[in-house]
């Protein structure tokens, strides 16, 4: 069992940060890790910039233009978190699009992470069938657990098709959208969380793509075992020292 | 060796749909649904009428006399520039857009670079009726000025797209990410054959019309429905791929593919992608692509804002791997002469996207009985500004 297995059996609800490396500046990614573990943050969502984000909204994309400029890139990344296991314990996640790790090396990617201690891969644009073809084993071998997203749109049988490949969590995706657009949850959005609970999937579900507040966070977990946070979170460290990560907890 | 799309979406290595989960079920139920609607005999009937009653098809294929004495060969044109809205991205928007209607979408996005696919969008959606949003890189907008004002006066609603290097890249990205936050009731009309299967494919299709009629009008003219020379020119390939289509399995016809290299393949200011380009994905595609070392989608340049799209698709980087078309890069120079050559000699003034394909005529050797075609693609009329500023005129 990897640690964002073990992560998923705790009885609560979990909370999980994404933030772009490299951003606001080149050398913050390590004490981000650091400080969002002492916030009481339960998983990490590494962010590897990439100069067209199509998944990603505004806020997203701009820390990601910024962190390029910066000077980011796999090689930096996997250099500046070579050592994060001696202070980092909970689940570590790298989140970014597939090209930058096509031109790594997928095999020698994996490796890297599981060196390092990286728990699991969300690739946004690297579809499940070819996963499964063409990637699961190489997965596989370096312990590396695979995020795939769901979204309202996703027929049922899709759905039980990606919980059958899955072994960690499933990305829930609130709603159709790029990440950070929506400030509250509607009708439509509760009616798709009842119907995936009714769905009973093996693999637990966290929801991400707007949630900014106490509010969305608790309606987006009341079936769902966590939430993710990303665009409210680059935007507070946007405005706010790393020394005050704690501060954005307040809501949680 | 194939050189058509397989069943899974690719030719040879290329192509797939590298897409976000978001948009598997818009671009799964085009994928279902494209070949069967194109099948339809309804659809057929009222894309080809469209064609003839207002795009004004077949256009000629016209014998260029004193352009084939100067070069001592025999050169045909096909005169795409003669399509209404002066270029051959309408094939594609009349087509899409039938198909559009019948997947029942009430709302069309749009990327384009020069603003040339645009306009086309614009027009196929006033002609229908159909609400029309256009993204265009913040960059492009203000150095195209007047096609922004054709779009406008269509109808469409022009988006600025104001991320990363604000050009046609970035416009594709913010169409990809309307079409996220848009999924039920929005077809996305892609402009190239670029992007995530089924649209290179059906974009080639829907463009195929070009080879169609060469080989008719051929057979009329010289009594063989094959040329020696196919040269058409390439940035996302459209154009190529609708004069190449009917001729890819045909290997005693040469295919020539004309690509910008703008200052230089070598000076850091090209498009020249099948030479400088690595394969990765763009655009939910696996193509070739220029990117950086780490992965990063650089931004290409070309004189002409129709070629500087930093991928190709599929089916050309295929063509290019296997070796079943020869790539030429052309300069900006190059291509520049060769336009205002052929305005001299034949009196049409080429888009310049189509100067490059002419300027291949003084980099190789054509024999005297060789028939060559030339894709004449567009018409320079977007271009004058571009002109006028490089000769001083």
């Amino acid at each position: 069992m990897n640690r964002i297995q073990q992560k998923l059996q705790e009885n609560k609800k979990l909370v999980s940060i994404y933030f772009t490396a490299g951003y606001p500046t080149l050398t913050d990614t390590k004490s981000i890790i650091e400080n969002l573990e002492k916030a009481g943050t339960d998983i990490i969502e590494i962010g590897l910039p990439f100069s067209d984000p199509l998944a990603d909204g505004p806020t997203i994309q701009e820390s990601s233009t910024k962190a390029l400029k910066n000077g980011m890139n796999s090689e930096v990344l996997f250099e500046q978190l070579k050592d994060i296991r001696s202070t980092v314990n909970i689940p570590l996640i790298i989140m970014g699009y597939f090209n930058p790790m096509l031109q790594y090396g997928v095999e020698e990617f994996c490796k890297k992470c599981n060196e390092i201690g990286i728990d699991g891969l969300i690739i946004p644009d690297l579809p499940v069938d070819v996963y499964d073809e063409a990637y699961k084993s190489l997965f596989e071998k370096y312990n590396l657990t695979n995020i795939f997203l769901i979204t309202p749109q996703t027929s049922d049988e899709r759905i039980r098709y990606i919980d059958s490949i899955s072994n960690g969590f499933i990305y829930m995706v609130s709603s159709a959208s790029v990440t950070g657009a929506k400030n509250t949850f509607g009708e439509q959005q509760k009616a798709y969380f009842e119907r995936i609970n009714n769905l009973n999937l093996k693999t637990p579900q966290i929801v991400g793509f707007g949630i900014s507040n106490k509010e969305t966070f608790e309606q987006a977990t009341t079936y769902a075992k966590g939430g993710i946070i990303g665009s409210a979170f680059v935007k507070h460290i946007t405005n706010h020292p790393i020394g005050k990560i704690k501060d954005f907890f307040i809501f949680a | 060796m194939s050189y058509h799309v397989d069943e899974k979406g690719y030719y040879g290595e290329f192509g797939g749909a590298y897409i976000p989960e978001m948009l598997y079920p818009n671009v799964e139920e085009l994928r279902q649904n494209y070949l069967k609607i194109m099948q339809e005999e309804s659809f057929q009937k009222e894309f080809h009428q469209l064609l003839k009653d207002y795009v004004g098809r077949p256009s000629p294929l016209y014998f260029a006399k004193r352009l084939s004495e100067k070069y001592n060969t025999k050169i045909y044109l096909k005169r795409e520039d003669l399509n209404h809205t002066g270029a051959h991205k309408v094939n594609n928007t009349i087509g899409q857009i039938l198909m559009a209607k019948r997947l029942g979408k009430n709302r069309i996005i749009a990327e384009t670079g020069a603003g040339q696919h645009g306009v086309a969008t614009a027009t196929v959606c006033a002609l229908m009726g159909i609400e029309c949003i256009v993204y265009m890189g913040e960059i492009d907008i203000a150095r195209q000025a007047p096609n922004v004002a054709r779009m406008k006066m269509l109808g469409a609603k022009v988006v600025p797209a104001t991320s990363g290097s604000k050009t046609l890249k970035d416009a594709t990205n913010e169409a990809i990410r309307d079409w996220i936050n848009n999924p039920v009731d929005t077809h996305y009309i892609i402009g190239s054959v670029v992007g995530p299967h089924p649209y290179p494919d059906m974009v080639a299709r829907f463009q195929s019309v070009v080879s169609e009629e060469i080989q008719k009008q051929l057979l009329e003219q010289e009594n063989t429905a094959f040329p020696n020379h196919v040269i058409a020119c390439v940035g996302g390939g459209s154009n190529a791929a609708g004069a190449f289509y009917h001729f890819l399995d045909e290997e005693k016809v040469n295919l020539i593919a004309v690509e910008a290299a703008g200052h230089g393949v070598d000076s850091g200011e090209s498009a020249a992608t099948s030479i400088l380009g690595k394969e990765g994905i763009i655009h939910g595609s696996k193509t070739l692509l220029m990117q950086t070392k780490d992965g990063q989608i650089t931004e290409p340049y070309s004189i002409s804002a129709g070629l500087d799209y930093p991928g190709v698709g599929p089916l050309h980087a295929h063509l290019f791997k296997t070796g079943r078309a020869e790539f030429i890069a052309i300069t900006d120079d190059q291509a520049m002469q060769a336009g205002l050559e052929l305005t001299k000699l034949e009196g049409i003034i080429p888009a310049i996207e189509s100067s490059h394909a002419f300027a291949v005529l003084k980099e190789k050797e054509f024999k005297k009985d060789d028939i060559v075609i030339i894709n004449l693609s567009g018409r320079g009329d977007k271009d004058l500004d571009t002109y006028i500023k490089y000769f001083n005129l």
